[in-house]
């Protein structure tokens, strides 16, 4: 679909600002001359002061395909420079500069470089859900949904990003796993607690068939669950990463 | 080019000159692999050069330490956007490597445990400046930071710096390695912002 784009400084302007979770929002961009963008991938946003002192940060995006309208989902780091804003500031209307798409391996496509034929898992902690919605969502538009599972690890219900999105995917057919760590929904079989090797064991039933699992989420998060991925008995080369926070005040 | 961004003031107004364009200071070290960690023990592990004629030269752990380890102190910068400054590092400099080393090759592909490689100029390696880096802020390097032994190379983004290194293939023409192939500059120079092809 989209390869080999160089990708460009762009004027992002704001479509729609909505509360994802209590310190996150969801913004849509127009970005007029958008190529478009692999499931998984991601953009530099940058910031300008009227001084001229600029700010640079990276986020994955959670939407793909030929669309111009690109979805972002921004957590707010406290103490942050350029997530606050995002969160709390960014109105309707308003500009950035964008700079993408970028990463062409942290991707899935339906056909060609960087396709699957086999069961795909994706594993995603916090936010570290938001490529990994474009993922889902491109392998249920291509058919292919039946080869996906998926486990989210939130602190609580109300920490799920894009949580109306994956329960529109789970009713059409994917296998999700979802983990609290902090705090459950009414009613739910398990206590709160940390995503464990033996969670992701009973998971994961398969793992020398799983073909590539993507895992995303905070450093400790992804070291944890790729040691134990790879364990369980998954190749390592079948595990691909994408590791955020700790990168400073973002 | 750029505009105004309504609303936006920055918190950074002290901007250190050491800063490339577009990098952000870190006090933290964030850790970027695309996939696992390996779990490599020092006794297994090894180093070695092919050069263009097919000739392998191998060191041991022991073998590298013994060719003399240096200390020096430099900033790093990462392409997604921080630089992290006055890093202490401990390492053995390439030009130790490179001291019996009959090449025409003006490339290298580093090499990973793990599979990762990255391309770099034989001339930005030399005359010291890159290092096999095997201690960083006074410890032995973590596993997640590359340990037990990656390249340091300061003067290009981090990438250029390939974790759990395992060895260095000669080339006569420049080829892209992993992050080259898949959307990254094949230079790197964090001054000019070659981060993206």
């Amino acid at each position: 679909m989209v390869t080999r784009i160089r990708p460009a400084w762009l004027v992002g302007t704001v479509a729609e600002v909505t509360v994802e979770t209590a310190t996150a929002r969801r913004i849509v961009l127009d970005v007029a001359g958008w190529p478009g963008n692999d499931a998984g991938s991601h953009l530099d946003v940058r910031l300008t002061a009227p001084d001229g002192y600029q700010a640079t940060r990276s986020f994955s995006i959670a939407s793909y395909g030929p669309s111009s309208r690109v979805v972002l989902a921004v957590d707010e780091v406290p103490n942050g420079e350029v997530s606050p804003y995002l969160v709390e500031e960014l109105r309707v209307g308003d500009r950035v500069d964008v700079h993408g798409p970028l990463g062409a391996y942290f991707v899935w496509k339906p056909h060609g470089f960087g396709s699957t034929t086999g069961p795909v898992q994706l594993i995603g902690g916090g936010s570290g859900i938001v490529p990994l919605v474009a993922i889902a969502q491109a392998a249920a538009d291509a058919g292919r949904m039946a080869d996906f599972r998926l486990l989210s690890s939130v602190r609580s219900p109300n920490d799920q990003f894009f949580d109306a999105e994956l329960t529109a995917l789970s009713t059409e057919g994917l296998w999700i796993d979802r983990v609290y760590t902090r705090q459950i929904p009414d009613g739910w079989p398990v206590p709160a607690g940390r995503l464990t090797r033996e969670t992701l064991s009973a998971a994961i039933t398969n793992p020398a068939e799983i073909e590539r699992s993507y895992v995303c989420g905070p450093t400790p998060f992804v070291e944890a669950v790729s040691s134990w991925l790879i364990e369980l008995g998954h190749a390592p080369g079948t595990i691909r990463t994408e590791r955020f926070g700790g990168a400073g005040p973002a | 080019m750029s505009f105004i961004t309504r609303g936006f003031t920055g918190k950074g107004r002290e901007r250190d000159p050491r800063l490339p364009p577009g990098q952000s200071l870190v006090e933290d070290w964030p850790v970027l692999s695309a996939g696992p960690t390996p779990d490599i023990d020092i006794a297994d592990w090894s180093f070695t050069v092919r050069t263009e004629t097919g000739q392998v030269h191998k060191w041991t752990w022991d073998e590298l330490l013994a060719l003399g380890v240096e200390d020096v102190t430099v900033d790093i910068h990462c392409v997604t956007h921080w630089t992290k400054l006055d890093m202490p590092w401990r390492g053995v400099s390439l030009d130790k490597i490179f001291e019996n080393i009959e090449t025409s090759g003006d490339f290298v592909m580093a090499h990973s445990y793990g599979g990762y490689t990255t391309n770099l100029a034989l001339d930005e390696l030399l005359d010291g400046q890159s290092w096999i880096a095997t201690e960083a802020d006074g410890e032995p390097l973590e596993p997640e930071h590359g340990g037990p032994a990656r390249l340091l190379v300061p003067a290009l983004y981090f990438w250029k710096s390939a974790k759990w290194l395992r060895g260095l293939v000669m080339m006569g023409d420049d080829s892209p390695g992993f992050w080259e192939q898949n959307g990254y500059h094949m230079h790197g120079d964090p001054w000019t912002e070659e981060r993206y092809w």
